[in-house]
């Protein structure tokens, strides 16, 4: 399912990142690392393990604090904020790790998404029948669109424990698109999946960038799902950037062959 | 034949233990949502019932007025205490917050003597003290007063926590903090809101009983006797908490009949808790409906 390279996203970014810089004490997990995604692109980050895809990820959440640099959302500046107010200001994301509230139901998960749209307090909340239920319905049809898209009524009422690993990553999806944000964020969004559930994924995400308009930046493993959909792809080694651009142009550059398909050089002039 | 005796111990067993539930049910809310195990819990009942005692004996409000104030200082003062002497020790070892609860026990403990005296003092009546008839036993209209107060109360955490937006927030930030501030959830206001809810309620379990009993440092006891209760139900169970507060009720009662009529040992009432807590911790080490920890990757 290769993409149409002619699809040009609108050039506004929407995220950029400036010259970002991340340490742990004497180690340097990102330096000067510097790009943007513009509206309505699929940009995805790769590159070994180690290299700070999952640091670089952080930084933009707001999970971590970048040592130099700035992080700049919808033009303006995230840099000093908390993942909270980040995610009000429009940032979803999912986890590499599946991070459902498991005692819940699938439908509950969603709804957390929603948390920082839904105006109810303690007060209004005690008044419930006075508006706040109009507000919560409201909210409920945001609620069924996005699992109606990704396929998930069947198992809306189920705890979301004891779902397959698949349908979880999909509700987590589900619960980060609840959120309405402007860039979503996915960490490795098909690890640990079979073929199917990998497919089904992938033209989930797809879906997501091209009929709902969603600005996606994924961190993925699988070269192949990258290269396929990806409209820009950037290639990290040891916290640098080494390359940035379309998915073939990557695929051709020497020094990411070298870093991450582990060809050597050698055999490259040979 | 079951005597009179017994029923009677069973009834205030069954309000004791409502009570109990309520207290553990606002233990178990600053554990589940803050990880903090507050054994200054106890205190939040008697600087409670020592406010509303001051507004009503030395500033003669009105009760009504009086319970509100005094609802509106703890909500005040929950806040203040989580943002003040618990937030700093966020990320600090478990023991190091535990040493702190324990202190600010002490401290209050000791303020409140400072401040009130030693001396148990009653409350201005405010029900009459004249019992009512329930299924032939006499109760006081103060006893049942607190019963339903903890049903009510008990109402509303089930309501809170299921369809209110911050409920379901604390929820989700009780389960994984870094995903509740993913979905745009405040940290620190949830930990803020657990602080105060507990202490609010709380106090108004502490002016209940000081109503029946009489305002005194006993108050503080109660935070002592929520620890069977929520390691029975479990300790990160609201459900459980409920359980927890009823069964060390009811157990409390019937050792007081088993020994005054039996054995004569003395006090067993105060002791039997603790037996019944060491059992359950050797048959089910999470509680009685405690979530075991499972990690699936």
């Amino acid at each position: 399912m290769s993409r149409d390279p002619s699809i040009v996203p609108d050039r506004h970014p929407v995220l950029e990142v400036r010259d970002v810089s991340l340490g742990f004490g004497g180690v340097r997990a990102l330096t000067g690392v510097s790009f943007s995604v513009a509206k309505g692109e699929l940009f995805s980050i790769i590159g070994p393990n180690g290299a700070g895809k999952t640091s670089m990820l952080n930084c933009i959440s707001g999970r971590y604090r970048p040592s130099s640099g700035q992080i700049l959302l919808d033009g303006s500046d995230v840099t000093g904020l908390s993942p909270n107010r980040r995610a009000t200001l429009g940032l979803g994301r999912t986890f590499q790790n599946l991070a459902l509230f498991g005692h819940m139901s699938v439908q509950d998960n969603i709804m957390v998404g929603r948390h920082h749209l839904l105006k109810n307090n303690a007060l209004t909340g005690a008044l419930y029948w006075l508006g706040a239920r109009r507000e919560e319905l409201a909210h409920r049809r945001v609620v069924e669109e996005i699992i109606d898209f990704l396929e998930i009524a069947p198992i809306r009422k189920a705890q979301a424990g004891t779902l397959s690993y698949g349908l979880r990553k999909r509700v987590e999806l589900a619960r980060a698109m609840a959120v309405s944000p402007k860039v979503i964020l996915l960490d490795e969004p098909m690890a640990g999946m079979n073929l199917e559930e990998k497919e089904d994924m992938a033209r989930f995400i797809v879906d997501l960038n091209e009929e709902w308009g969603m600005t996606v930046v994924m961190i993925e493993h699988d070269m192949g799902v990258v290269m396929d959909i990806s409209h820009r792809v950037m290639v990290l080694e040891f916290g640098c950037k080494i390359a940035l651009g379309l998915p073939e142009e990557v695929m051709a550059n020497d020094r990411v062959k070298v870093a991450y398909l582990g060809i050597d050089e050698d055999e490259q002039v040979a | 034949m079951i005597s009179s005796l017994l029923l009677q111990l069973i009834l205030n067993g069954l309000i004791v233990g409502a009570l109990y539930g309520v207290v553990a049910m606002c233990f178990v809310l600053i554990y589940k949502s803050t990880q903090v195990v507050n054994f200054a819990q106890g205190e939040f009942l008697l600087i409670g019932a020592w406010t509303c005692w001051w507004l009503v004996t030395s500033l003669e409000l009105p009760f009504p007025a009086a319970f509100l104030l005094t609802f509106l200082f703890m909500m005040v003062f929950g806040i203040v205490l989580q943002m003040v002497v618990l937030r700093p020790l966020i990320g600090e070892p478990v023991i190091s917050v535990i040493m702190v609860t324990i202190g600010l026990s002490i401290f209050f403990q000791a303020v409140v003597k400072a401040i009130f005296g030693a001396w148990a003092q009653p409350f201005p009546e405010v029900f009459p003290v004249k019992s009512v008839d329930v299924f032939g036993l006499p109760v006081q209209p103060a006893y049942l007063m607190s019963l339903v107060v903890s049903v009510v109360i008990m109402v509303a955490f089930a309501w809170f926590f299921k369809y209110s937006r911050m409920g379901l927030a604390m929820r989700a930030t009780a389960f994984d903090q870094q995903v509740a501030q993913s979905l745009g959830i405040s940290v620190k206001g949830v930990f803020a809101l657990a602080w105060a809810i507990s202490a609010m309620v709380s106090a108004l379990a502490g002016v209940v009983v000081g109503m029946v009993n009489g305002v005194s440092s006993a108050l503080s006891f109660f935070g002592i006797k929520v620890f069977p209760a929520v390691i029975v139900g479990g300790l990160d169970s609201i459900v459980g908490a409920i359980v927890g507060g009823l069964i060390i009720g009811l157990l409390e009662n019937l050792a007081e009949y088993a020994d005054s009529q039996f054995l004569h040992l003395g006090n067993l009432y105060s002791v039997a808790p603790f037996y019944v807590l060491v059992i359950i911790l050797m048959i089910k080490p999470y509680g009685l409906f405690g979530t075991k920890r499972i990690e699936r990757v």
